[in-house]
């Protein structure tokens, strides 16, 4: 597959953050890397470092979003960037602007990055190729396609609990057709080295030929999270009960839902995760949702770190840049 | 005007005729093969030594974009860039605006075909009114007034009832059906193949059974009202061979093709390349295969252009928001070629499906070269290529997807009526 050439600028250095597929593993564990440096940042006294100052950052929220867009926003501060936020999904568009034009007026305002969160996949593939040569994407969320941010800094979680990737057995539970996070952990997993990536869901929620990602499949959830290191829980929309896709929440809840008792399958060391925000009582319940083995609010502060990590280095700077070393 | 063409390789195979003659033309007709007719004195001589000398090509589809969305072409733009492939035989689906369910349409296409002169069009009437698959149009009328056949168009039939209804009715007057099977629930917004690639890019996918199970309820209601059947843009093997069945019971159905699925698959859509978002999808190499397949054996008769020019707008967006469809009329000869020296299908096949068999389909009397038909004519270098640029293209819509490939074959003529109508610089 041609791939990604795309994100990367004639040097091998990233240039957009659009997808995990196709990146290599040295490039992804040095996002960790520049990650970890910055996770310091957030628990100190001054949160700032001077690295993108003067930079003017955009966040281009096409589709509606509270978590996401504050953590780019929180990230993009602490480098002393410049943020604009702007929810285009109630303003632009809606007055019948073209893409391609909303983008040229903000190419008109000096903008250098713009965080894009779109409904339909691809989307930021497709402006990628459509901004002026300077200016990075980073993609926050395309459709079905990919969250490559979340899923990094998923991978930031798990490595700091599992220290490595080998030897990892981890399960993906949930909505997996509609899933740009799975589509981006599944990418990523595989380029870091996971020994195994299961996927746990009636087939209504699996894509056609997703064993070509190299995941195994499971419709049984005992028999997916059997011996797993981590589990991770998918959001389940409310509105994918309105079709054909699945008869209840509660019937979902029973069969694919994550309690304690199921979680005994997996590994005693086991960690859970999710994307959040969290259905409980739809796909994790409550109990394992606050248990000492979730480790969903850790994501959500992680998210910041890998945030700002992909935000330095797709302007071409590193932690080491700042001049604050220890 | 007398035009004779000198010393070419002339084929036809609506005559199974394939040698080097001469050909002779006098007032817009073929007047004598091999043998100059008696008195005969030309006004204009074609060296066509070491070309080939072929009957004007037949399309079996082509959106000439007229009425309605002149933004996106013309019959001006489009029946040149057909020209200049060697077709001056296209047939139109109803899906202009207005849909053709109305005489005053198809009117309006008939002055706008003189009014370019470069080739025949032939419209398809719309089978149900409006395209909406409620009401049968006014198919007797519409045949009256000129069209060849009747079809909805991409347009969905979800009722089965009105489908058997508009059979049975179609088949009372004698009309074709062009059908394109596609399940309008099965399909769900679906944008390209369901596959391995619709789950990579996280496309909502369009099964193959969106395709079969629509195909093979027409088909069930063909062997039901005897209706005579044109499956139009057939694009998976799966399909082909339900073809294949049918025919061998009988049915009198027939097949086509459209070209861009006869040379690339889902793979060709990469990182969500919008030239490459089609209707139908392109499938996997299997069903490449075996559309290839079924033009060898016969069950699939013609390949279109399924030519569909888009305004740029059409195509700038994600790829799920853009407009299905490619700009492949000056591609559709120099494609079949390349499948030709890639040695998938042999010339006399690929001539004959651009040609005598489709204008069988229409039941027209073109695609031939016999003494007395209309002289639409083609004359082509085999041995010359060109490699296909967007900004040279003839037609108005530059949305290629086959954008730097080197195709074979170069058209130096073409005549329509007996007059030139495009000559190579």
């Amino acid at each position: 597959m041609t791939g990604n050439k795309i994100q990367l600028d004639k040097n091998g250095n990233l240039k957009h953050f659009l997808t995990t597929e196709g990146l290599s593993q040295s490039l992804l564990q040095s996002i960790l890397d520049h990650a970890e440096s910055f996770a310091s940042v957030g628990e100190r006294a001054v949160k700032k470092v001077p690295l993108l100052r003067g930079k003017t950052i955009a966040n281009l929220f096409f589709e509606p979003s509270t978590r996401t867009r504050t953590t780019f926003e929180l990230a993009a501060k602490r480098l002393s960037a410049d943020i604009l936020n702007l929810n285009i999904a109630t303003s632009a568009t809606s007055k019948g602007e073209t893409l391609s034009d909303t983008l040229h007026t903000l190419e008109a305002m000096h903008c250098d990055m713009f965080v894009v969160r779109h409904a339909n996949s691809g989307a930021a593939h497709y402006i990628a190729t459509q901004v002026a040569p300077h200016i990075s994407i980073i993609n926050a969320g395309d459709g079905r396609h990919a969250h490559p941010t979340q899923a990094m800094l998923d991978m930031f979680t798990i490595r700091r609990h599992k220290k490595t990737f080998e030897n990892l057995r981890v399960a993906i539970v949930g909505d997996i057709l509609h899933s740009r996070v799975a589509r981006s952990e599944i990418h990523a997993l595989s380029t870091l080295g996971a020994l195994e990536t299961r996927i746990i869901a009636p087939q209504t929620l699996i894509p056609k030929d997703v064993e070509n990602l190299g995941v195994q499949v499971f419709h049984d959830m005992d028999e997916g999270l059997n011996g797993v290191d981590v589990v991770m829980m998918l959001r389940l929309q409310k509105e994918r009960m309105r079709g054909a896709l699945l008869p209840s929440e509660y019937e979902y809840f029973q069969r694919y839902g994550l309690t304690s008792k199921r979680l005994e399958k997996a590994k005693p060391d086991a960690i859970v995760m999710h994307p959040g925000p969290i259905n409980r009582g739809v796909e994790i319940a409550s109990d394992v949702a606050d248990g000492e083995r979730s480790v969903i609010l850790q994501q959500v502060s992680h998210g910041i770190a890998v945030r700002m990590a992909v935000m330095a280095m797709t302007m071409g700077r590193s932690p080491e840049d700042s001049g604050d070393k220890k | 005007m007398r035009i004779v063409i000198k010393g070419g390789r002339v084929i036809d195979t609506a005559n199974s005729l394939d040698g080097k003659q001469d050909l002779f033309i006098a007032d817009g007709k073929i007047v004598g093969l091999k043998k100059e007719p008696e008195g005969f004195e030309s006004d204009l001589q074609i060296d066509a030594k070491d070309k080939v000398v072929l009957p004007g090509l037949v399309d079996l589809c082509a959106r000439l974009r007229e009425p309605g969305h002149t933004y996106k072409a013309t019959f001006q733009s489009e029946c040149q860039a057909a020209n200049s492939s060697g077709i001056t035989s296209i047939c139109c689906p109803p899906d202009t605006k207005p849909v053709i369910d109305t005489t005053a349409v198809v009117d309006l296409i008939h002055q706008r075909t003189r009014n370019a002169n470069r080739t025949n069009v032939y419209p398809l009437a719309a089978l149900t009114l409006g395209l909406k698959g409620e009401h049968l149009a006014e198919m007797d009328t519409l045949r009256r007034a000129g069209c060849i056949g009747v079809s909805n168009g991409l347009a969905p039939i979800e009722s089965t009832e009105v489908l058997r209804r508009a059979f049975e009715y179609a088949h009372s007057c004698g009309l074709t059906v062009f059908f394109f099977a596609e399940d309008y629930s099965l399909k769900n917004n679906g944008v390209v193949h369901e596959g391995p690639v619709s789950t990579r890019l996280g496309l909502p996918g369009i099964p193959e059974t969106a395709e079969t199970i629509a195909l093979s309820r027409a088909l069930l209601l063909v062997e039901q009202t005897q209706v005579k059947a044109h499956f139009c843009r057939l694009s998976s093997a799966r399909s082909v061979s339900m073809i294949a069945t049918a025919q061998e019971q009988g049915l009198p159905v027939t097949a086509d093709v459209s070209i861009c699925n006869l040379h690339l698959t889902e793979m060709d859509v990469a990182d969500y390349n919008n030239d490459c978002h089609l209707q139908p999808p392109l499938r996997n190499e299997r069903d490449r295969k075996g559309l290839i397949e079924g033009i060898n054996k016969g069950v699939i008769a013609a390949v279109c252009s399924d030519h569909q020019p888009h305004d740029a707008d059409a195509k700038a967006a994600p790829f799920s928001q853009t407009e299905a469809g490619a700009s492949t009329i000056e591609h559709l000869l120099p494609l079949m070629l390349h499948l030709v020296n890639r040695k998938e299908i042999k010339l006399e096949q690929a001539i004959a499906v651009l040609s005598s068999q489709p204008a069988n389909i229409l039941g027209i009397d073109k695609g031939t070269l016999a003494v007395g038909s209309d002289a639409d004519i083609c004359i082509l270098d085999l041995d010359s290529s060109n490699s296909v640029d967007k900004a040279s293209l003839l037609s108005a819509g530059k949305n290629t997807p086959f954008k730097g490939w080197e195709l074979p074959g170069q058209i130096t003529h073409t005549l329509f009526n007996g007059n030139v109508v495009f000559q190579q610089d």
